[in-house]
């Protein structure tokens, strides 16, 4: 309990004396995971969305895959990744396994599934009625496409959550390819495990609690936003 | 403009719904297509409005006496009303203003008309409302200024007040009543109630076995 409470304390001792090492882990945090949701986004979102409009041979094999791949496990994320990226594999000539790209790389393999099949989830649920609507009105194929995607949106920003929330909590894949080298690729979650393995209970405990709460102030803004979608009750 | 349907066939999984079906719609005002449930009258609409294409058969549509591409320009001139209206996620105000938004109106010309759509179906004050908390005469209204905002030549109205109660209905059929006056749409719509074909009907079409009878 006394470690808990130490703990607490010295995070918000942490905060107050906004130590440059400890800034410097969020914002690579912050950055890796950010930069993956973005990469995660820009790839998943159109494939759940031509996975929820499109019917082709072939698709269902696809969504109990992409469902599947949601449960990936980070350490074989990363174990594959460091394969790849390792001097002798396919990308190694990149010269990248160490770096906060190969963490952004691992993180956006396990982001990518939960943004494509949640956003799969959220378009496939919309009201068939809304295509109708909106192709009564003069929309073209394009336009009928937008509707329903606007539709989805609360739908999709739940799938980038979800997806924020893996990669922040995120801590075998970025560990094994990024090394948690002090001051280029010491992130936040790794920083709580090395702490924890040299007894350094209470500034492991105090990065936790910071996690904690930047996981809750961008879930508190998100949420705001989906609010405005919710249908007020009467 | 003038619709010209010839010899029109749908087939939905060996059932044939409509059967070699011809009409020419050449007049402004209200033209009202009665007839038993699954007689085909919501095939034939959907078929008019370009939204679904027929098996066989052709539909023309004609200004004066040319003959239009069907094109998205053509479609934009035409509007389908629902039984059921898909609303879209936002307010009452935004939900009138998309087809216009799809159209790239201004956003001056867009409110005006968005603001005079909501006035004609007595939906003016709700403009800010989110739309999907309207009551279900509400939405048909809703359903239906959405429809006028984009001005169409021909409105095509697929039961428009089957599942709504007798104000909402007398709201809706004074709507009509004065869209005839105004004199600038032709307006195609199905309904089940006789004592209202009468009412608002101009023309009374009755369909049978997937053809069409005028009542005169």
């Amino acid at each position: 309990m006394d470690i808990i409470l130490s703990g607490f304390s010295q995070a918000f001792a942490l905060i107050l004396h906004r130590d440059p090492a400890l800034f410097g882990i969020i914002f690579l945090s912050l950055k890796v995971s950010g930069l993956a949701l973005v990469i995660a986004t820009v790839l998943g979102l159109p494939v759940g969305a031509i996975l929820g409009l499109k019917r082709f041979p072939g698709r269902d094999l696809v969504i109990s895959t992409v469902n599947t791949l949601m449960g990936l496990p980070p350490v074989v994320v990363g174990l594959f990744v460091y394969l790849i990226l390792s001097r002798k594999g396919a990308l190694g000539f990149l010269g990248l396994l160490y770096s906060p790209s190969a963490m952004i790389i691992a993180q956006s393999i396990l982001a990518i599934p939960i943004v494509t099949a949640l956003c799969h989830s959220a378009i496939v649920n919309v009201d068939p009625l809304i295509r109708q609507a909106s192709r009564t009105l003069g929309a073209t194929p394009g336009q009928e496409t937008l509707a329903i995607i606007h539709e989805a949106r609360y739908g999709i920003i739940s799938a980038i959550v979800a997806a924020f929330g893996r990669v922040m909590a995120e801590v075998g894949a970025i560990l094994i390819v990024g090394g948690n080298i002090a001051g280029y690729t010491r992130v936040m979650t790794t920083t709580i495990a090395l702490e924890t393995d040299k007894g350094n209970f209470e500034l492991a405990l105090a990065l936790g609690i910071i996690l904690l709460l930047l996981s809750f102030l961008v879930n508190a803004a998100l949420h705001t936003i989906q609010k405005k979608g919710m249908v007020p009750v009467q | 403009m003038k619709l010209a349907v010839s010899n029109i066939t749908k087939i939905y999984s060996d059932k044939t719904i409509l059967n070699d079906c011809s009409y020419v719609f050449d007049k402004t005002g209200a033209y009202v297509l009665m007839g038993p449930n699954g007689c085909g009258k919501s095939t034939f609409l959907r078929i008019c409005a370009l939204l679904e294409p027929q098996d066989r058969g052709e539909i023309a549509y004609f200004d004066n006496s040319t003959e239009r591409v069907q094109d998205i320009a053509l479609k934009r001139r035409l509007t389908l009303v629902l039984p059921r209206t898909g609303v879209f996620n936002t307010t009452v105000f935004k939900n009138v203003a998309y087809g216009l938004t799809i159209r790239g109106f201004d956003h001056t010309a867009m409110n005006n008309k968005v603001k005079d759509a909501l006035d004609f179906v007595g939906l003016g004050a709700k403009a800010g409302q989110h739309a999907r908390t309207l009551s279900s005469g509400e939405t048909q209204r809703l359903g239906i200024a959405r429809a006028l905002a984009i001005e169409p030549e021909v409105l095509f109205l697929d039961e428009p007040t089957a599942s709504i109660d007798e104000e909402n209905t007398g709201i809706i059929e004074s709507i009509i009543d004065t869209m005839k006056k105004e004199g600038r749409t032709t307006i195609i719509m199905t309904t089940h109630d006789r004592d209202q074909a009468n009412r608002i009907g101009d023309i009374q079409l009755f369909m049978k076995q997937g053809i069409i009878e005028n009542r005169g």
